[in-house]
């Protein structure tokens, strides 16, 4: 092949050369070059090798068609795989490497394994997946196949923006079709979009070349452009509508260089009109997949856009009435043009590296470049992604929007009108709403469809390598239904999708099978049309424009304070405090709070106001225990279930009053137990009488916990009596604190003495400030979440979702009597009487104590060395430094009839011993809590 | 994306909602023995009609739960209704 570069004509830039490299050799295209044309233009016929053979490959089609100039491109960002060369814009200082190829495309060290392609036929996979076995075939297979290889030096900061926006009319496509329904349609004072995925609008005018309504096509395209936006109308150039999703919501990528992540349009828009246009059809020959045989259209795109002359000497095998005057336009042009027409015989290529001769019957004609059409193929997929249907058009041999999808219609090309003049016409007529009937088109071609049973091979699929011989062989193994043809022999999986292949493939499947190709059906088409990088989806939803943390009103206090920070259920929450190891620290503050005391900030606990006449009625049903029993003033601890009678929450319940509940929902669920607490309120009981309300971020909660406790939270000067006796465990108070409401409460997740005090967030600091002050003097510091998890656990206190999984049920853990004895109903009450729930080899908490000095790995399976299952996992397992031992938390079948038991776990390749205990490992009695 | 109405706060995007079940279920009433048959079939049979559905939603800006009627096939949306009394 000896593509060459004309001294004039297209429409690139030939006072801006561009410099770059291909496999290591220096080569220089033009401005307004894609990779595939400068390579054209530098003679280079082999781009890259087939996915399965090896075979080389050359320039197949002339835009998003192309099945084979797949190339790695580095650019001075980094690296890039899979980049399709046909539709990618040539800048200064690339360099393109073939992929599939080593060292190069032109010489490749597995060419040879063309040899073996007998061995490598449709359902290779399958069949060695049954025998001998797939794995000793995997290694090799894994290392040939693919399109590239991922480079360390990736680009960075590759990310995609993304656009909501809406229209009146989408026009997809920015042809002849397009640009005159959009100028109709603007014109008419509709918001109009119109996209084009080249950079420059006008379609397929530039192949032939010839005047349009009296004007040069770039002088026609020109005025359509001014008069679109003059009218208020949009234009998207380089932006491809990639696919159409629910309630008309289109999705355009809008590409700038190769290197830059698109832009995302999400654009909902009322009425589309699809001028997407058409594609040739292959023609299927012996040996079709040579360097050099093009698509007809491709050859004509090259000279007309980008100046290039594909070949010397050209043979056009084409069975339409185009065929001709590609010929005069090619001849003009210098190149010695010889024309054949596959319906008249079949054709065969011959030549190694590139095509050097083309045959039918007798006739032979040496060439060094055969461009192929066996008629138009309209683009539908967006079409079909919306619902639309398609029928079967026998004399133009392809399919053809039928009945329309609601909002949207086809145009031009893509609706089967070949005639320029016809398709503006249609065109400008559905843009305004106005009857138009399809005229009878001038197109016309003798119907060419792969013919099985011929001698050699006749590529179908050319990205993976699927032969008419492969479909075949599926069709002689009952793979005769499209989708399952396709995944049989790969047909139509390459990243191309099968926009060259489907076709070809159908009609073998058809002529095979004895059927009608409308018979045989399409497979089904699924966004997106090209292939769009998945960080276009992602766009920036990702680490906090994700999922934001939440926010501690004291978050600068505690960084002052030298807080290690981390994030604990969603809430950046202090740690540790201290420049010191996690551990360590962890461990210094737990020993803390036992020996003076530690002050905590608390403040993601859930305080869910729920109120109302009915509120009573509803939080005792909401609860597993009865809650309408508890006393104003009072708080009871509880679980909210699932109505499996699966743990859901736990927390205490503050009764305000009468008609007023707080919910501590914990730390982490705050909006998942307000969504719960939303669901039964609306559906199932009266939504004016009861009234949830989450005030979590509205108070700030800090906890005094240890012995001194009550010495610290006395410097505030409350009017409460913080006695014993006079403020017992389990009850709060209600007051006033420098002119704010305050709260406080007697529950301890520790074991110890705790007031729990909350105030207005805007009151939080002066409240840490106090308490922080009154607490130095006597040894009480600020402690962290990784202290309490090892204090809680020393208690035997579980966190839901650590210590509790989805089958854990209130019994599992000791709580047994409102199943049995809660005279109303609740959430989960019949759940928690299933068979299941009656299971006595249900998993129960326990305590595992450690035999040895190191801590059990959380996560560690209980076995028993007969049964190859595993009996219970620890949960928690911390150092503990107040009872000087490894302790842990468990959940374990049968766990509390067998406390005593030795028992061996397993982790990650090593087994551990530990003796099952009570959970309580420290204070049994609970006297501290009282004290 | 679909784009969803809230009978409160009107069309909003379909990432804004919550499922929560298919209407036509009613809890059964605990105080008597239920069956686990019956039981079962409250907590998981459903009835995926396909074509027109009436579902429970959840719109989490605003909190409304409401019933939603559409075409499992289509997408369309053919309306909504409050499961609040209405001022009258």
């Amino acid at each position: 092949m000896s593509g060459t570069r004309l001294s004039s004509g297209g429409l690139i830039d030939r006072a801006r050369r561009i410099d770059f490299n291909f496999d290591g050799r220096s080569m220089h295209g033009f401005g307004g070059d894609t990779l595939a044309s400068a390579l054209l233009a530098n003679g280079t016929g082999i781009v890259g090798r087939s996915f399965k053979y090896h075979r080389p490959r050359g320039v197949w089609g002339g835009w998003f068609d192309e099945p084979n100039a797949i190339f790695s491109v580095r650019t001075p960002k980094g690296s890039l795989p899979n980049v399709l060369g046909t539709t990618t814009a040539l800048a200064p200082g690339m360099d393109i490497r073939s992929v599939n190829a080593w060292p190069n495309a032109g010489f490749d060290v597995k060419g040879g394994l063309d040899l073996f392609s007998p061995w490598l036929k449709a359902g290779f996979y399958y069949k060695t997946f049954m025998k001998p076995d797939w794995h000793l075939f995997e290694p090799m297979i894994r290392r040939m196949a693919g399109l590239g290889t991922l480079e360390p030096d990736m680009v960075e900061g590759y990310t995609a923006d993304q656009v909501h926006a809406q229209c009146d009319l989408l026009v997809v496509g920015g042809g002849a079709a397009g640009l005159a329904a959009a100028e109709a349609a603007a014109r008419q004072g509709k918001t109009v979009w119109l996209v084009e995925d080249h950079d420059t609008l006008g379609g397929g005018l530039y192949r032939m070349g010839d005047r349009i309504e009296g004007l040069q096509p770039t002088d026609w395209v020109a005025a359509r452009k001014a008069a679109i936006e003059d009218a208020g109308g949009r234009i998207l150039t380089h932006t491809t509508a990639f696919g159409v999703f629910d309630h008309r919501l289109y999705g355009l990528a809008r590409q700038s260089a190769v290197d830059v992540a698109p832009t995302l349009y999400r654009l909902r828009a009322k009425e589309c009109l699809l001028a997407s246009g058409a594609i040739d059809r292959p023609v299927t020959f012996g040996n079709n997949d040579l360097p050099g045989i093009m698509s007809l259209e491709a050859g004509l795109e090259y000279l007309g856009r980008y100046g290039v002359r594909v070949g010397n000497a050209i043979a056009i095998a084409a069975n339409h009435a185009q065929a001709a005057s590609a010929a005069a336009r090619l001849s003009e042009a210098g190149a010695k043009v010889s024309l054949f027409d596959p319906a008249k015989g079949d054709l065969a290529a011959s030549g190694r590296r590139g095509v050097k001769a083309l045959r039918q019957g007798k006739r032979a004609e040496a060439v060094d470049c055969v461009l192929a059409s066996a008629g138009w193929t309209p683009v539908l997929h967006l079409w079909r992604h919306a619902g639309g249907k398609l029928r079967w058009d026998e004399a133009l041999a392809t399919f053809l929007p039928a009945e329309a999808p609601a909002g949207m219609r086809a145009i031009g090309a893509a609706n089967g009108t070949f005639d320029l003049d016809q398709a503006l016409a249609e065109a400008r007529a559905f843009a305004m709403g106005e009857p138009y009937s399809q005229a009878t088109t001038r197109f016309t071609l003798t119907p060419t469809l792969p013919k099985p049973g011929a001698k050699g091979r006749q590529w179908i699929d050319f990205q993976h390598d699927v032969t008419l011989k492969d479909i075949e062989l599926a069709e002689r193994e009952n793979y005769v239904s499209v989708e399952h043809l396709k995944r049989y022999t790969t047909l139509s999986m390459a990243s191309d999708q099968g926009k060259t292949s489907n076709i070809p493939g159908l009609a073998a499947m058809a002529a095979l099978t004895g059927k009608t190709i409308p018979e045989v059906g399409t497979t089904t088409f699924r966004p997106p049309f090209v292939p769009v990088p998945l960080a276009l989806y992602h766009g920036h939803h990702g680490g906090q424009n994700f999922r934001p943390l939440k926010r501690l009103a004291l978050e600068n206090v505690h960084r002052s304070s030298g807080a290690a920070l981390g994030e604990y259920g969603g809430w950046l929450r202090p740690a540790w405090y201290g420049d010191r190891p996690g551990p360590e620290a962890a461990q210094s503050e737990a020993r803390m709070v036992r020996d003076a005391g530690g002050i905590l900030d608390a403040s993601p606990l859930g305080k869910i106001e729920v109120m109302g006449p009915d509120a009573e009625a509803f939080v005792n049903f909401v609860y597993y225990n009865t809650m309408k029993t508890l006393k104003p003033g009072f708080l009871r601890y509880g679980f909210l279930l699932t109505e499996r009678g699966v743990i859901f929450d736990d927390g205490v319940v503050f009764r305000m009053g009468p008609n007023r509940f707080v919910i501590s929902s914990s730390s982490s669920h705050a909006e998942g137990v307000t969504g719960m607490l939303e669901s039964w309120r609306q559906d199932g009981n009266d939504p004016d009488r009861i009234f949830v309300h989450d005030t979590t971020n509205h108070w700030s909660t800090v906890t005094v916990t240890g012995p001194k406790a009550r010495d610290v939270t006395r410097s505030l000067g409350l009017d409460v009596d913080l006695s014993a006796d006079a403020f017992p465990h389990m009850t709060f108070r209600e007051t006033v604190w420098r002119d704010v409401a305050l709260r406080i409460a007697r529950v301890s997740f520790t074991g110890e003495v705790s007031f729990e005090i909350s105030v207005p967030a805007s009151s939080a600091k002066a409240l840490w400030t106090a308490l922080a002050d009154a607490g130095r003097p006597l040894g009480v510091r600020p402690m962290g979440i990784e202290a309490l998890s090892i204090l809680r656990a020393e208690k035997g206190f579980i966190i839901i979702g650590k210590d509790t999984d989805g089958e854990t049920m209130p019994h599992d853990l000791g709580f047994t009597l409102p199943r049995t004895k809660k005279p109303t109903t609740f959430v989960g009450d019949r759940g928690l009487h299933t068979d299941a729930a009656n299971d006595p080899d249900r998993r129960q908490l326990v305590g595992l104590s450690a035999i040895g000095d190191t801590p059990l790995p959380t996560g560690a399976h209980l076995i028993d060395g007969t049964d190859r299952r595993s009996f219970g996992i620890v949960t928690s397992s911390y150092m503990s430094p107040n009872v000087n031992r490894p302790i842990a938390l468990g959940l374990v079948e049968r766990g509390t009839q067998r406390m005593g038991e030795t028992v061996t776990l397993f982790h990650l390749g090593q087994t551990y011993q530990a003796t099952l205990t009570s959970p309580v490992a420290f204070d049994r009695e609970g006297a501290r809590i009282h004290a | 994306m679909q784009v969803l109405p809230c009978p409160f706060c009107g069309p909003r995007s379909e990432g804004e909602f919550h499922f929560a079940a298919e209407t036509g279920k009613t809890r059964p009433d605990t105080t008597r023995d239920v069956s686990a048959e019956k039981w079962a079939a409250y907590l998981f049979d459903q009835t995926n009609e396909k074509g027109v559905t009436r579902e429970i939603w959840i719109h989490l800006p605003c909190a409304e739960v409401f019933v939603m009627s559409r075409d499992s096939v289509t997408m369309d949306v053919l309306g909504t209704e409050t499961l609040r009394k209405l001022p009258t």
